[in-house]
């Protein structure tokens, strides 16, 4: 499959927002998986499902709107390879899915478990707030102690099933001799319950059941729009990593090519590569001649040669002739794989950001602590009256606890990753939003990320009407990328073929024809006879003298122009580091207006430029799609990479880019801003709140009826305040 | 307060009929598709006969 046809995924959020799994009558086993990208109504499904169900072997197929995929349960002969073309006469674009690497998102138990939680503590909680609001209003005695203890029994169940999350957490964090957000949480819980209870069993008036309860909903509710968001983002990684289905063709002992998964490969086996094909492998090639596409790997545009004895690594598209590869290192030894476990070391250094919400943790939960534990001892020194000092610490540690701080960094990152998802970004980091904030410095790589990476004839128009008859003749001969650019621009023109005959394609050459009894080539400087210019050119010697120049230069991403002018409007500094040659580098920074540039880098260059720009104080965004890139982009504050990266490339980047439009970076930036300006003014509303509502705790004022008003309303606030950023 | 005696299990038995409701569309993945499943009740192929 090409990496240029990626599926742009559903546009809206909530499209991919849901659970993922197989519907109930859904094939229990589906053994094929197919994307469907532009499936959006209900005839879509229709046409699916009976084109489907008709292909003999198939068994059952269903489809999913929400994650716009097939599942189909069919007999083992069945190859997904036979239902793209059933689909695409239907008019429907389909890409094969790898199961494999699906399977974690097929069934999201993490999330399941956290939407039951959530539903016991709503049920609970709006139940015993019934019997609390009768106590408010005005039951006593009798009545009110039997509405204490059917809270009790309500709540205690409820809360042992429901809190488990912060429980789990909490103790795993004391263990190990920390203190994090869900220590305050647990305690606060497990201290308004005790009370609670001994509150009620010497019928005592105030008990904080209801307060226990909602706590825990709201701060459930916190956990599960985190929880959501990442998945949201993960179950679309995933699939971007499925729609790659890595396979190749391994010659057998009598020279047949059999098809094999590339894990299956081992070390000395020789494998066929077609034109088009990526190299499975690192290895040396045995026969056969060609030229290779290099550029997610070096940034290099320019196709290099290959022949018998050449060394080929994993990742490089073979693009004009058949070759055979003999296998030296497979799997996890290629390189390929080696860079990205390189970058997966040095992603763990990403882990030191504290995000905002650790921070104030880290402040917070001590100082409720000390609080609280200050309220206690001064209201025994006073009263010397256990019961109600134990009372007033319950009552500051319900209080202070931080729902508002719980929910208020979820719902905002939420609201600003669904956001960005409908404009194309893929969230992927839970902090990146947060270092995205930061940055002042924007390093942008050139082939694949500024540029499309596929070159552009620039001078077709300049070729005399029957040459450009002839260049197009010729350039259909072959799949290379640059006799596909003059195909492209003869169609612009409206351009037809001249006839020639014995057109043959000389591989890592050009391709030859006659014409009217002449020899007609189209290919490289030496074999025209043409001397080799400086720009990336093709050389046609229509037989007449001599051999005409066609330059080609890389054309423009959709958006990258925007981008970069918007970037730099927004003040911050941008760069452009390729591994490119200088020219085209040049030309690239001056049609963008990008004043620092740096051509001919290699990876170690990149990495080290990203390195010493951090090392002067500024945050740097890279964004780059190729294997040069990896060290860069794990190097880097905050990464961005295209869906159409190297695999390697998107591990290492926090956020994806899923369309081809690079506009939507430079609101990121923007909307990134405006979201840690929301957290910390959610902060800062709790914190106001504390302060007004703590003085009353400690006093000794805090009802529970007061706690539950004072509870709700930061909670509510903070939610409002973060919709505010959709 | 007799009243309360039969009121409270009531309240509490409907309320509980709702979350087991709740939790069986959860296990039985009514989640999923939300879109597609919205879609679905165009589809004009079982009107006429029941889907077998």
């Amino acid at each position: 499959m090409s990496t240029a046809v990626r599926p742009q995924l559903a546009a809206c959020p909530g499209c991919v927002a849901a659970p993922n799994g197989t519907i109930e009558q859904a094939p229990t086993e589906a053994r094929l998986a197919l994307s469907l990208p532009s499936i959006h109504c209900q005839a879509c499904i229709s046409t699916v499902e009976r084109g489907l169900n008709a292909v003999p072997g198939v068994r059952s197929a269903r489809v999913n709107l929400t994650l716009k995929r097939a599942l189909i349960e069919a007999d083992p002969e069945v190859r997904a390879l036979d239902l793209v073309p059933v689909l695409e006469r239907l008019g429907f674009e389909a890409h094969e899915l790898n199961l494999a690497a699906l399977n974690a998102t097929q069934t999201d138990q993490a999330g399941r478990e956290l939407l039951m939680r959530l539903a016991v503590a709503f049920f609970a909680s709006m139940n015993v707030m019934l019997l609390s609001i009768s106590v408010w209003s005005g039951a006593s005695d009798a009545t009110r102690d039997m509405f204490h203890w059917i809270s009790a029994a309500i709540t205690f169940p409820a809360i042992l099933f429901a809190g488990q999350p912060f429980f789990r957490n909490a103790w795993q964090a004391l263990r190990v001799g920390r203190l994090n957000m869900d220590v305050p949480i647990v305690l606060a819980i497990v201290l308004a319950l005790l009370t609670s209870l001994w509150e009620t069993s010497l019928s005592g008036e105030h008990a904080y059941f209801d307060a226990a309860l909602t706590l825990t909903f709201f701060l459930l509710a916190g956990r599960y729009l985190d929880h959501r968001t990442r998945a949201v983002a993960r179950s679309a990684a995933e699939e971007l990593a499925a729609l790659e289905v890595p396979r190749a063709l391994r010659l057998d002992s009598a020279g047949q090519p059999v098809e094999v998964a590339v894990a299956d490969l081992v070390i000395d086996d020789h494998i066929l590569v077609r034109p088009g094909g990526r190299m499975p492998v690192d290895g040396v090639v045995l026969e056969g001649q060609s030229e290779l596409d290099r550029s997610l790997l070096t940034g290099e545009t320019l196709p290099v040669f290959a022949e018998a004895g050449s060394l080929i690594s994993a990742g490089e598209v073979n693009l004009t002739g058949p070759l055979v590869v003999g296998a030296t290192a497979v799997g996890t030894q290629s390189s390929l794989h080696q860079l990205a476990d390189l970058v997966a070391i040095a992603e763990s250094g990403r882990s030191r950001y504290t995000s905002l919400a650790d921070r104030a943790a880290k402040l917070y939960a001590p100082g409720v602590h000390i609080l609280s534990a200050l309220a206690f001892l001064g209201w025994y020194l006073f009263t010397f009256d256990l019961r109600v000092a134990l009372n007033i610490a319950a009552a500051v540690l319900i209080i202070t606890c931080p729902c508002a701080l719980g929910l208020a960094v979820p719902a905002v990152t939420t609201a600003a990753s669904g956001r960005l998802f409908k404009k194309g970004m893929l969230i992927k980091h839970s902090t990146a939003l947060e270092r995205l904030a930061e940055v002042d410095t924007v390093v942008f790589d050139k082939t694949g990320t500024l540029t499309n990476g596929t070159p552009q004839c620039d001078d077709f128009a300049l070729l005399s009407p029957q040459d450009q008859q002839l260049a197009y003749a010729l350039a259909l001969g072959s799949d290379h990328p640059l006799s596909a650019a003059i195909c492209r621009a003869a169609e612009q023109a409206g351009v037809r073929p001249a006839v020639v005959t014995g057109l043959q394609e000389v591989t890592g050459f050009g391709t030859e024809a006659s014409y009217h009894d002449r020899q007609v080539r189209l290919g490289r400087a030496a074999w025209v006879g043409a001397e080799p210019g400086a720009k990336t050119a093709a050389y046609l010697d229509s037989g007449a003298g001599r051999a005409q120049a066609l330059t080609f230069s890389d054309s423009l991403r959709p958006g990258a122009a925007e981008a970069v002018e918007a970037l730099q409007k927004a003040n911050k500094n941008v760069w452009l580091i390729s591994g490119d040659t200088e020219g085209a580098v040049r030309d690239l920074a001056e049609r963008l207006k990008i004043q620092h540039w740096i051509a001919s880098a290699l990876p170690q260059d990149k990495s080290d430029c990203v390195a010493e720009l951090s090392e002067q104080g500024q945050r740097v965004l890279m964004v780059g799609d190729g294997l040069n890139d990896t060290a860069a982009l794990a190097a880097a504050h905050v990464s961005i990479s295209p869906a159409s990266a190297l695999d390697a490339a998107r591990v290492a980047s926090d956020i994806v880019l899923l369309g081809q439009d690079l506009a939507p970076i430079a609101e990121a930036c923007v909307v990134a801003q405006k979201a840690t300006y929301r957290i910390r003014e959610n902060f800062r509303i709790a914190t106001l709140y504390n302060v007004i509502a703590v003085p009353l705790a400690v006093a000794g004022l805090a009802t529970p009826l007061v706690a539950a008003l004072a509870m709700s309303t930061s909670s509510i606030t903070v939610s409002l305040n973060a919709l505010r950023l959709r | 307060m007799s009243v309360l005696s039969y009121l409270i299990p009531i309240s509490l038995f409907l309320g509980g009929i709702g979350l087991v409701g709740f939790l069986y569309t959860v296990r039985s993945n009514q989640y999923d598709d939300p879109e597609g499943d919205a879609r679905r009740i165009l589809n004009d192929e079982w009107d006429d006969h029941p889907k077998p």
